[in-house]
């Protein structure tokens, strides 16, 4: 092959149209006859509804329509419960509309339909409901109590689920261990915030009885299957597609979200396209949120640092609902040995509701957590001992002639978590080199003799990716001679247009300008799951490169016969198909195309060349010979790995703390990432940097503040505070690349990895920086009042 | 239905604007409450101005008004009545190429989901007019109005930088 695309930082198909401000996201698509939607929200945590009445906003002009739950029918029910555990025994998910009782702000209780979204807003205001409020749980330790309310009646304690798992005989470790430490570790709530909110566009043609769904998620196929189930259509007519999507992080990974089904009942119901477009306050208080566990965690290590037993028990906050299952919680417990020989290992978590928006994977997807609970045990046994801190890590890592590593734990999939290939050493002295480790104490040193506190930390994580069950892909050869490819998963920015177009253009020697990638079209690819875990580049990038692999097959056959040369003498490059050695006598890969599909009716430029060529001959059999099977060069492929493939890396920063003020601010910040071979150097960096991002945010500045009423008391981005250019540092980013075993491409997952590490090096740098007053950062997110804080309460209790 | 009486008058008052838009003049009956973003977005169909927070933090709405980077979600349609926008759509033509500035996020990957994207090349294009030089800190400073989900800002601010550059490059070339 002439060009090998795979691997090169290759410009993004997507960008000029998104540049040119012609994206097409779900609020940009308008439809003739089109009317909106607008939701009204509890506005209390925990309440019985005694009484709606409507009647105002019903005779409101312009509105057209007023759901309520009795309104409903058979469409009132009860959200699927996505991937069920034997574990969650007592699972809850969300109605459509709420009926006798909500069980956090925000819960969907009315659904108007007016001539614009203005309109359907005046009616919300119309609408009287008579709410009899009941006592709120606004935290886990609250929910846990003895003796308290319950966000279920029927479910005792308010535990949803627990689970157990243990590796090797922690206990028998304990009873000998050299050193034992306990210690409580919390970290709070925070949200994915992507740019455009949720928003859902429905049509149903009554001509075609087809339903068409414009949805801004990452699961369009699994919502197909789903609304065809809800509203009894058969699942070809039904289409879901999800078009450009402007961020998801993990919150649009949802089905359903109430709007997903209220807004096709309505279209169905009054035979008009429906728009609902979620706002930035209503993303707030209704879009899945996560991270917030609380860890008892107990750890016994040897007087060398080497770890010999975790014993870690969390209650994890689900929110008033469990849509989708125990996933989190199972990843932080699975996550949590990270990249080192932990043998011993007790796990225990509870799954507990409180009067809070429900909990779905956020980017990292209780990875964070974990990783801040073992980093913050690789620090502490570095300061008993008085080792050096990477020093600690490099006595725990796996090394590399030990994989495939067997953690022992059964992973979020039901699979192993069986870590398939890493080189965490190798990562971490590429990290200290990058930073400059060893001269840091020095600079630190001198700084504080000029007063200013200087910190370095760092976190070492492994990231579970590219998980199953499948996804499938589409290639196929138009007769122009570009390339389609489809596939069930979406992209909100991971740059899929270009990176699947990459993985095909290297199997059929065209420029991957020429391949036209579709995503997350139900009409365009029938079969998938969704872009979640990281899974997209390893799971249907695999599918894409089994499907162009057997098209290049297929063109070089049909290229042989009509070359009358043997299959495997003919190579494509460069658009074009030809016996090696004679690039001269060549054919478009158009042509081929058109040749493999015996039709009578040719058209287009490619069409009258290939016939000037007279290649064809009279033949003996049909124009359709069985071996060649079907027409066309075009494949379908599926693929499903073993298990989930692990990612690794290492971040490190060095910080300024102001300790008069709790401020800190970034000095360098480095990020050592192995995800395996890379399909486009750039696009893994950028995804890179805005993990990070996200990370600091959530290290220092997001965190969702709940009342005692359950109120969330900083929804909107004057209180939420996400970080800004003025506050995220240069990145600087390396890449190691340890191939993945279980894939054809080797690669891992790359999108989620930047979050992961950040809270758990946010409190080394802080330990580090304010070692002189004895701080231990034992909770994220902070921000500089707590941080400020913290250091008072050092200081108070230092005096004493 | 006291509540109604109050709402009606609302949106049942309309009022005439006449603005230009990307070099074109248009003249709609508006209702009062009419933000201009969704004037833009919904009546004029230029839909690459984009709305992600309704309460002028975000930054994905602004566009140029009479030159000066706004949010139009803060303000409603009738104010801006005899002014001159400028949205992402005016920035290139469907058929020409980029303007420097799209270039230059696409060399310098500096946008992954893109909804952020042209309310910052509205905020740069204001910013290199006033500033055609900037230094990262100015640079980081100035988008610190637009939040940006995906990047982590380091490839913006690498965008913009050569942005610069080109500009400055034409600049010389013309005079």
């Amino acid at each position: 092959m002439a060009t090998r695309w795979f691997g090169a930082s290759i410009p993004r198909n997507e960008d000029p149209r998104l540049l040119r401000g012609k994206g097409s996201y779900v609020d940009d698509i308008d439809l003739p006859e089109q009317l909106h939607a607008a939701v009204l929200r509890s506005t209390h945590a925990r309440a019985r509804i005694l009484n709606i009445d409507a009647s105002a906003a019903r005779e409101l002009p312009g509105v057209h329509l007023v759901l309520t739950a009795s309104d409903l029918g058979e469409v009132l029910e009860p959200s699927p419960l996505l991937v069920p555990h034997d574990a969650l025994t007592q699972p809850r998910t969300q109605l459509p509309l709420a009926l006798g009782e909500v069980r956090y702000v925000g819960e969907a209780v009315a659904f108007v339909v007016a001539d614009d979204r203005y309109i359907a807003e005046d009616a919300l205001d119309l609408i009287d409901v008579e709410y009899e409020p009941l006592p709120v749980i606004h935290t886990m330790e609250i929910a846990v109590a003895e003796d308290a309310p319950l966000v279920h009646q029927d479910v005792p304690g308010n535990v949803a689920a627990h689970l157990i798992q243990t590796v090797g005989d922690p206990d028998a470790i304990f009873s000998n261990a050299p050193f034992v430490l306990r210690e409580t570790l919390l970290m709070d709530r925070g949200a994915a915030m992507p740019m455009e909110c949720r928003g859902v566009l429905a049509r149903f043609d009554a001509h075609e009885e087809m339903l068409t769904c414009w949805i801004s998620t990452q699961g369009p196929i699994p919502i197909r299957n789903g609304l065809a189930a809800i509203f009894h259509l058969p699942e070809h007519k039904v289409r879901v597609i999800a078009p450009d999507v402007g961020g998801g992080f993990g919150t649009k990974i949802m089905m359903f979200y109430p709007e997903e089904v209220l807004t096709p009942f309505a279209a169905i119901h009054l035979g008009r396209p429906i728009k609902w477009i979620e706002d930035r306050r209503e993303h707030f208080i209704s879009a899945n949120q996560e991270r917030s566990q609380l860890h008892e965690v107990e750890y016994a290590f040897d007087d060398q640092g080497v770890l010999l037993a975790v014993r870690d028990n969390f209650i994890h906050d689900t929110g008033a609902y469990t849509p989708y299952g125990i996933i989190v919680p199972i990843i932080t417990a699975c996550t949590l040995p990270g990249p080192y020989r932990l043998k011993n290992y007790f796990s225990e978590f509870k799954v507990i509701y409180t009067n809070k928006v429900p909990v779905s994977p956020y980017r990292g997807a209780g990875r964070p957590h974990a990783v801040f609970v073992m980093e913050r045990i690789m620090d502490r046994i570095a300061s008993e001992l008085q080792l050096d801190r990477t020093e600690v890590r490099s006595r725990n890592f796996i090394h590399p002639d030990e994989f495939p590593w067997d953690v022992g734990l059964i992973y979020q999939d039901g699979g192993p978590t069986r870590y398939d290939s890493g080189s965490y050493q190798a990562g971490l002295d590429k990290l200290k080199m990058l930073l400059d480790y060893d001269n840091f104490p020095m600079k630190q040193a001198e700084a504080l003799k000029e007063g200013r506190y200087l910190g370095l930390g760092i976190a070492y994580y492994v990231e579970g990716t590219g998980i199953g069950p499948y996804e499938g892909a589409q290639v196929r050869v138009e007769s122009d001679g570009r390339v389609f490819a489809s596939t069930g998963v979406t992209s909100q920015g991971q740059a899929h247009y270009t990176t699947f177009a990459q993985i095909v253009a290297d199997q059929l020697g065209v420029h991957p300008q020429d391949v036209m990638v579709t995503t997350g079209d139900s009409q365009a690819f029938y079969w998938g799951v969704g872009t979640y875990a990281s899974r997209a580049a390893t799971i249907a990038g695999s599918a894409m490169h089994l499907a162009a692999v057997k098209v290049r097959e297929q063109a070089k056959k049909v290229a042989a016969d009509l070359f009358e040369a043997a299959p495997e003498d003919i190579e494509l490059a460069d658009g074009k198909v030809f016996v090696k050695d004679a690039p001269h006598r060549s054919l478009t890969l158009g042509q081929v195309a058109i040749s493999a599909n015996p039709l009578r009716y040719a058209y287009g430029e490619n069409a009258r060349n290939l016939m000037s060529m007279k290649l064809t001959s009279s033949r003996s059999g049909p124009a359709l010979p069985p071996e060649r099977g079907t027409p066309g060069l075009e494949a379908s492929e599926f693929y499903s790995p073993p298990h989930g493939s692990f990612a690794s890396g290492v971040h490190g920063a060095i910080i300024e703390v102001d300790p008069k003020i709790g401020m800190v601010t970034f000095v360098k910040y480095v990020a050592v990432h192995d995800c395996g071979r890379i399909i486009n150097p750039m696009i893994v960096e950028g995804q890179v940097h805005g993990g990070v991002a996200q990370g600091i945010g959530g290290a220092f500045f997001e965190r969702l503040v709940y009342n005692e009423e359950g109120q969330l008391t900083n929804a909107s981005f004057m209180d939420y505070l996400i970080p800004t250019a003025a506050e995220i540092p240069t990145i600087v980013v390396d890449h190691l690349e340890t191939p993945s075993p279980l894939n054809p491409l080797g690669v891992k997952g790359a999108g989620e990895a930047g979050v992961i590490p950040v809270p758990a090096l946010f409190a080394s740098a802080i330990d580090n920086a304010l070692s002189t007053f004895g701080i231990r950062i034992r909770e994220m997110p902070l921000h500089p009042c707590r941080l400020y804080e913290l250091l008072e309460e050092s200081l108070g209790l230092k005096g004493q | 239905m006291q509540k109604q009486e109050e709402v009606t008058p609302l949106f049942s008052e309309e009022y005439d604007i006449a603005l230009t838009v990307n070099g074109h003049r248009y003249e709609r009956r508006v209702p009062v409450r009419l933000l201009l973003s969704d004037f833009l977005r919904h009546e004029l169909h230029h839909t690459g101005t984009h709305v992600g927070c309704e309460h002028g933090v975000c930054g994905c709405c602004t566009v140029l008004l009479n030159g000066e980077a706004v949010r139009s979600c803060l303000m409603f349609a009738a104010q801006a009545d005899g002014m001159v926008v400028t949205t992402i759509e005016g920035m290139a033509g469907t058929n020409s190429d980029l303007h420097p500035i799209q270039k230059a996020f696409q060399e310098k990957h500096g946008l992954q989901c893109g909804f952020c994207t042209p309310g910052i090349i509205m905020t740069v294009h204001a910013m290199l007019h006033e500033n055609p030089n900037p230094s990262d800190e100015e640079i980081r400073h100035e988008l610190s109005g637009n939040i940006c989900r995906c990047t982590g800002y380091q490839n913006i601010v690498e965008a913009v930088k050569l942005a610069a550059m080109r500009l400055g490059e034409q600049k010389m070339e013309v005079e």
